[in-house]
């Protein structure tokens, strides 16, 4: 890559024998921006200024209407901390967060390795994986909600034939059974992505290096754990860290099955935030809660990555 | 997709029948996984076909009693679908447009070329990534209200570009990081100069990081929700996914056009992320590696 700047810098400096202008020195330094530019300005206006945006609206005194009334110190946050239900909100949402990645992982560890298996229709496999990624996931929440319900549920007729329940249970009436069920609803529209990513990485591991291990006598078992999870290593960072920052921005899966209900618990930081800002009409702590949620996903994917050495992988 | 002739040879020959039992295996686990993924939306097929009065059956029935197909004749005038899906259209492609406009040269250039600030652009990628609309929700809002865009589609195509741009930077520096620059040099001397060097070597080269950079653009901002809950207010500037909903309400419950609608709005993009299925590993292998 140098060598191809240094031509090129070559090649301006026979054409030109003297000294480089200031002006085409000027136009040299500001080449990037010309390439980086339409990036940061969309980032700039679009991303960056609604967290300006966010962190000034959490310390101001926001009228139901949407007015600023002016400053209001930290109200905001010391109303958000008397709230008697941020504690279990805020472990909850860790809670789902953590249960959500790792059996994500693990499935997608094993779907990965099934799609890159060879058998016959292994094609329309990967197809049928995709789906849930390409179908809105407002959409399968709404069905899962539907199959969940209560008297026409799909889940209750088979529970009921198969004599696993004496009546239809309201699954989504109760808070732990609608938690677990909304937790695999995120698991279930998360697998596709993790699993590519995942087979994707098995793609890249040369075949020769199982060869030498088959030679070595390594076992199956053996060879997974020495060989393929080390090597996968960048695949499942990348897929997890994406997973954790879309799980714990998911929004639409408690939305549509349960609206955080009853009351506040089966609410996420996210759902709990929206309530606040668009039923509370209470924009200024919503905003707290907003600054609060960030700095949660940014302590968890800095602990993360810590954990997972990621300065070494990127060098 | 054969394996080595080594399998053949006698010492083959004996592994042979294991080798045919772990196939079989692998096939029965295949299908099982592919009707589990499947399955919701079998659901969603079947529940749309039932009628008004099938689906207040308790418990309700595997298949419908009769198959009502005009649901989805019917679902057309019980909301201005086409709204709808236009909304939904113009605002994915125009966010795929703009995304890509902005990630390619900021890619291209980055994976090229050192310069000063490359680390701190590439560090502001990876931090732009963790943030979510949903995160940034009420500055977003309070945003749009501030530069009177609300109820505005231009207001979803900006913020649903600027949220793709980041995985798509970083999609596309894997990939053209992963292309030798020889290749690019050869037509870089032969006087194409740097963008026809680009356009006329790399990005075909590049095909599945890009196809890979637009479909997850296009399905991302397709199936965009919470911006388009908050930020839109009229009818006719709803795309699918906040529409979709209102079909049950407390007032009414039309599951069957709510399904209807759906699978309308998932079997497009289910082809089209079927076609693009094979790019999408290389796409995905150049992301993870670098």
């Amino acid at each position: 890559m140098q060598d191809l700047e240094t031509r090129a810098r070559d090649a301006g400096a026979t054409a030109r024998p003297s000294r480089p202008s200031a002006l085409r020195r000027a136009g040299r330094a500001l080449t990037p921006l010309v390439w980086l530019g339409p990036s940061l300005v969309l980032i700039t206006v679009v991303v960056l200024w609604p967290v300006v945006e966010m962190v000034r609206t959490s310390f101001q005194k926001i009228s139901s209407s949407g007015v600023t009334l002016g400053g209001n110190g930290t109200t905001n946050y010391t109303d958000l901390f008397d709230e008697d239900d941020l504690i279990p909100v805020v472990l909850r949402t860790l809670g789902w967060v953590a249960g959500i990645v790792i059996t994500t992982m693990v499935l997608s560890l094993a779907i990965g390795q099934l799609l890159n298996s060879r058998f016959p229709g292994r094609r329309i496999v990967r197809w049928t994986v995709i789906v849930p990624w390409a179908a809105s996931v407002l959409m399968t929440s709404l069905i899962w909600k539907w199959m969940l319900d209560n008297y026409s549920g799909l889940v209750n007729r088979v529970l009921l034939d198969l004599h696993l329940i004496d009546e239809p249970v309201n699954w989504l009436a109760h808070p732990w059974q609608a938690m677990l069920w909304m937790m695999w609803v995120a698991v279930f529209v998360s697998l596709p992505f993790a699993s590519f990513v995942i087979l994707a990485g098995l793609q890249t591991i040369p075949e020769d290096v199982y060869e030498a291990a088959r030679v070595d006598g390594a076992g199956p078992l053996r060879t997974y754990f020495g060989i393929t999870l080390p090597l996968l290593r960048p695949s499942i960072m990348i897929a997890s860290i994406i997973n954790v920052i879309n799980v714990f921005n998911s929004f639409p899966i408690i939305w549509a099955m349960t609206g955080g209900g009853p009351g506040h618990s089966t609410d996420t930081t996210t759902t709990f935030m929206y309530k606040l800002a668009f039923y509370d009409q209470n924009v200024g702590e919503s905003g707290a809660m907003a600054v609060v949620n960030f700095v949660l996903i940014l302590a968890m994917v800095l602990m993360y990555l810590r954990a997972a050495r990621w300065r070494e992988e990127v060098r | 997709m054969t394996r080595p002739s080594k399998e053949t040879s006698p010492a083959g020959a004996a592994r042979r029948r294991p080798l045919r039992l772990r196939t079989a295996l692998l096939t029965a686990v295949g299908w099982l996984v592919a009707v589990g993924f499947l399955l919701p939306y079998l659901q969603m097929a079947l529940t749309s076909l039932k009628s008004e009065k099938d689906l207040t059956k308790s418990p309700g029935g595997y298949l419908p009693d009769h198959w009502t197909w005009s649901n989805f004749v019917d679902v057309w005038d019980a909301a201005p679908l086409w709204t709808y899906l236009r909304v939904s259209l113009i605002v994915a492609v125009a966010a795929t447009v703009v995304t890509l406009a902005c990630a390619l040269p900021a890619a291209y250039y980055t994976a090229r070329y050192r310069f000063r600030g490359r680390g701190a652009y590439l560090l502001l990628v990876l931090v732009t990534q963790m943030f979510a609309p949903t995160a940034l929700v009420i500055g977003i809002y309070r945003e749009m209200v501030a530069l009177n865009l609300t109820d505005t589609l231009f207001a979803l195509v900006l913020v649903n570009a600027a949220f793709n741009l980041p995985f798509c930077v970083w999609i596309l520096h894997g990939y053209f990081s992963s292309i030798p620059k020889e290749l690019e040099e050869a037509a870089f001397l032969d006087g194409a100069g740097r963008v026809g060097a680009l356009t006329r070597v790399t990005l075909p080269i590049s095909m599945p990081g890009v196809v890979t950079a637009v479909v997850y653009t296009f399905i991302a901002a397709w199936n965009e929700y919470i911006v388009a809950l908050t930020v839109t207010a009229s009818p006719d500037r709803r795309p699918l996914t906040v529409a979709v909903p209102s079909f049950v309400t407390q007032y009414q419950a039309h599951w069957q056009y709510l399904f209807a609608s759906s699978l309308i709005a998932i079997v497009p993009v289910v082809i089209l992320f079927v076609f693009v299925e094979r790019y999408l590993i290389g796409g995905l292998t150049a992301g993870s590696v670098k």
